[in-house]
């Protein structure tokens, strides 16, 4: 395959002359690989309709996530047809999007189970792109299997837009050109959470992590353990936890052995819930240690994991990629479209996987194709705003959305189920950007590839 | 015809041009039709009928004939497809040996397994089995993970350049069978149909009609007799003065090694590898896809692999908007009323229904959808079929 080098011009003449060879069908054709159609690029749309892929974990350990992945794609859906009441398209800083589908074709979208395993996601992803000719697929809650679709898309020649990934892996060493991230990772909760820390705990502090043990946890604690040692932390003891560990109380216990006064739980979902709790009961937030309290941190929250710990969170730090209770037009907006039509508020799920179907479609509109080609350099170094997260850019050398990070602490005094965590500071995006080519992102080995269409 | 007795020949050539016509036979409805939904008929589908099919027949070979019930099976599988994406990431990108590879692993695997498993027999075998399935997930999961890739697992990526295979800078290799890649298809269009003729599945399909021969032909051996014996009674077995031990060792490796070339042409269709296509549930699934299609049987593994994978890969896609659409023929109220009904069936409800077909099968069906055809079968040809077992009865020798 040759590089491709498409500008709009060029897609709109293919388009126009596939279009007139179109006409001779029905008749047999030779499709070379992954061809569902005949415009120069996988599963062009064809008729008035757009299909797209949400692949989401509807059942397993993430299966809550997804369940609101979902109900925030539908959401988008109406809102990009011109139901509702537009949500954040309003305030969203592009002003492509009209309510009449994307360029004009209405939208339309197949769901999928990925169960939280690359196969059956992969497998669900190809019969969306193979049986149901989906022109772009997005979703995951879990970096395995983000990482395990985006090849595939890559392969296949389509857009994949991922949901809650928060590994440096996803834009990091497995990034690809067909694949865009927006959702924050592992080096950027590193680099938000530890200047607050150093202001709230000192700068002289003895840190002890317990990490799940697979490819989120290991960035996870790399980034921690790099931003706070900068700050002046020493790192006593990084001990892995096995995925299925419910049972905290054997790692915990040693803990108290050391000398150290923070305690850093790189867990996520049921993992995390566990292992808080049983921190705090063995009384680590009593201790003493050192002459300074002994503390508790939690890099990446959720406002499901909140709930699940119960009042054990109350004054625990972390990081997040965005919360309801954000005061701005954008947030409000989705806070309340969302709100409106569920009942409840969103979490952090559900707004960034909104965030990526619109990115997606004002992209599509503005490159004036579905062209994979076309729609990546329509995202690439693309800065926006209006979404939520302040000024944002998606920056083109690694297709990772950059933007001010939450630090958030578990609420004293929640009022409801769903206030429960409240925002510390909003860390400025100067401060968590990196070099595309970071040690933590796979270093200079890294590389997107180029961009492939497919057909 | 290659050795195989009249009844055999007659269903190796209906699987035959069951697997040869399947892009017809699984895309029944029109493209644009409200059914179309119920199509199987694309390629990654059809290619997971044949791979797990494969995996199932391999193993029936050891519970179907030995009663041995292994719940560690896909360990196979995963050792399989981890030695099948390191062949390709590092000398070609040729199937091929990727695939011998898988099978030679896999078999050595079994080999050691079955040595240490083997000593026990029952439940015990198969706790044996499944710690040891479990032990390789968690050692593919975190603590082999500069080999495995841990949790996100292996993929070929742009920066391999395998030895024998030249890809361009930058491009990301593609498996291929000498040049031919295993994702190309040729599209037939006919009025509203679309049948899609993928290389991948017709080769993995050729690997699958040789595995059932072999199978038929193990079915019908000497050896496949003593496998038998085993089942049926071991002690006695003993006591006549044979050996069995090496003949169940013989058959978990074998059934390893099938396991082990399902993983290989996973791997080669698709390639990626992840640890938990050494799960225990993926073990779990096997055994039921045996006992959902008829456990001992020849084609029944391969039937009940098709149904599950078919419920996973339809039945979790449909979801309430394409009910909505079913039924929008009827008033409202009823509408929604029936898509309140079958909401729990569908999308992440496959589960569900997937355990009650399970569930109806084992009371209603106890030898499986082939005992479900035998019967309709016999419905149809009553008089002729009680001939014939009048007649297989009386050449029956007296126990």
């Amino acid at each position: 395959m040759s590089k491709s080098n498409i500008t709009r011009r060029g897609v709109i003449k293919t388009g126009a002359a596939a279009g007139v060879a179109g006409l001779a069908t029905p008749t047999i054709f030779d499709g070379s690989a992954w061809a569902g159609s005949h415009t120069g690029f996988t599963n062009a749309p064809q008729g008035g309709t757009v299909t797209l892929g949400f692949n989401v974990p509807q059942t397993g350990p993430y299966a809550d996530e997804g369940a609101d992945e979902l109900r925030a794609y539908e959401l988008a859906v109406e809102h990009l047809n011109g139901g509702g009441d537009g949500g954040m398209i309003p305030t969203f800083s592009s002003k492509t999007l009209e309510g009449n589908g994307i360029l004009g074709k209405k939208v339309e979208f197949v769901t999928g189970d990925t169960q939280t395993k690359s196969d059956a996601a992969r497998a669900s992803a190809k019969s969306m792109i193979e049986k149901d000719g989906a022109i772009m697929i997005t979703g995951g809650s879990s970096s395995g299997v983000a990482v395990a679709v985006q090849a595939l898309c890559q392969e296949a020649g389509i857009i994949f837009m991922a949901g809650l990934t928060h590994s440096n892996d996803t834009t990091g060493k497995d990034r690809k050109a067909n694949g865009f991230r927006h959702f924050f990772n592992s080096y950027m909760s590193g680099a938000a959470l530890a200047p607050v820390l150093a202001n709230a705990y000192g700068k002289d502090r003895k840190a002890y992590h317990l990490t799940a043990d697979y490819n989120w946890g290991y960035t996870t604690e790399e980034a921690v353990v790099q931003a706070t040692e900068g700050m002046g932390w020493e790192t006593v003891n990084a001990v892995k936890t096995p995925l299925t560990q419910t049972d905290f109380s054997s790692y915990i216990a040693p803990v108290l052995q050391t000398d150290a006064d923070v305690l850093v739980l790189n867990h996520y979902g049921g993992n995390m819930i566990n292992s808080l709790t049983s921190a705090v009961q063995f009384g680590l937030r009593d201790k003493v240690a050192n002459g300074k309290n002994f503390e508790i941190v939690v890099p990446l929250y959720s406002r499901l994991m909140a709930r699940g710990a119960g009042a054990n969170v109350k004054g625990i730090f972390g990081s997040t990629n965005w919360h309801w209770s954000l005061p701005d037009a954008g947030s409000q907006a989705f806070t309340k479209s969302f709100g409106t039509k569920y009942g409840f508020p969103p979490s952090q799920a559900a707004h960034t996987v909104y965030c990526q179907t619109l990115l997606y479609a004002d992209a599509v509109n503005r490159a004036g194709s579905f062209n994979p080609c076309a729609v990546a350099e329509a995202l690439e170094d693309f800065e926006f705003d209006g979404l939520g997260n302040g000024k944002t850019l998606y920056r083109g050398a690694d297709h990772q959305c950059f933007k001010d990070v939450l630090v958030v602490k578990g609420k004293e005094n929640p009022t409801s189920e769903f206030d429960l965590l409240e925002i510390v500071e909003v860390t400025p995006v100067s401060q968590v950007t990196y070099a595309p080519d970071h040690p933590q992102m796979g270093g200079a080995e890294a590389t997107l590839g180029s961009c492939n269409p497919g057909a | 015809m290659l050795g195989l007795n009249k009844k055999d020949a007659g269903l190796f050539t209906i699987v035959i041009v069951l697997t040869m016509l399947a892009p017809f036979i699984l895309n029944p409805f029109p493209e644009n039709s409200e059914l179309a939904q119920f199509n199987a008929g694309y390629p990654d589908l059809m290619q997971r009928f044949v791979i797990f099919g494969i995996f199932a027949i391999g193993f029936n070979i050891l519970f179907g004939l030995t009663g041995y019930l292994s719940f560690g099976h896909a360990a196979f599988l995963g050792v399989g497809s981890y030695a099948a994406i390191w062949m390709m990431k590092l000398l070609t990108l040729n199937v091929i040996p990727a695939i011998i590879m898988g099978i030679i692993f896999a078999g050595l695997c079994g080999g050691g397994v079955g040595f240490v498993a083997r000593s026990r027999s029952g439940i015990y075998f198969s706790i044996l089995t499944l710690a040891f399935a479990q032990m390789s997930y968690a050692l593919a999961y975190s603590v082999l993970t500069p080999i495995t890739g841990g949790e996100t697992g292996l993929q070929i990526k742009a920066t391999d350049s395998p030895l024998m295979s030249s890809v361009p800078e930058g491009e990301i290799g593609r498996a291929n069978l000498f040049g031919l890649e295993m994702g190309s298809s040729y599209e037939l269009s006919v009025g509203g149909w679309l049948f899609t003729f993928n290389a991948g599945y017709y080769i993995a399909a050729v690997c699958m009609l040789i595995a059932f021969y072999l199978s038929i032909r193990l079915f019908r051996s000497p050896f496949g007799m003593m496998l038998r014996a085993v089942k049926s009674n071991q002690q006695r077995m003993n006591y006549t003065g044979l050996n069995s031990k090496p003949y169940t060792l013989a058959a978990f490796v074998i059934s390893g090694m099938y396991a082990g070339l399902a993983g290989g042409l996973m791997v080669a269709m698709d390639t990626q590898v992840g640890p938990e296509r050494m799960f225990w549930t993926a073990s779990g699934e096997v055994v039921l896809m045996a006992i959902l299609g008829g456990v001992g049987t020849l084609i029944g593994p391969v039937l009940g692999a098709g149904m599950i994978k078919y419920m996973e890969n339809i039945i979790s896609k449909i979801n309430d908007n394409i009910l909505h659409q079913w039924f929008a023929f009827m008033p409202d109220g009823i509408e929604d009323f029936m898509v309140f009904i079958i909401h729990p069936f569908i999308g992440k409800g496959w589960h569900l229904t997937l355990g009650i077909v399970f569930m109806l099968v084992v009371i209603f069906l106890p030898g499986g959808l082939v005992e479900g055809g035998q019967r309709i079968g016999r419905l149809f040809g009553r008089k002729k079929r009680a001939e014939a077992e009048a007649e297989s009865t009386a050449k029956t020798p007296a126990e």
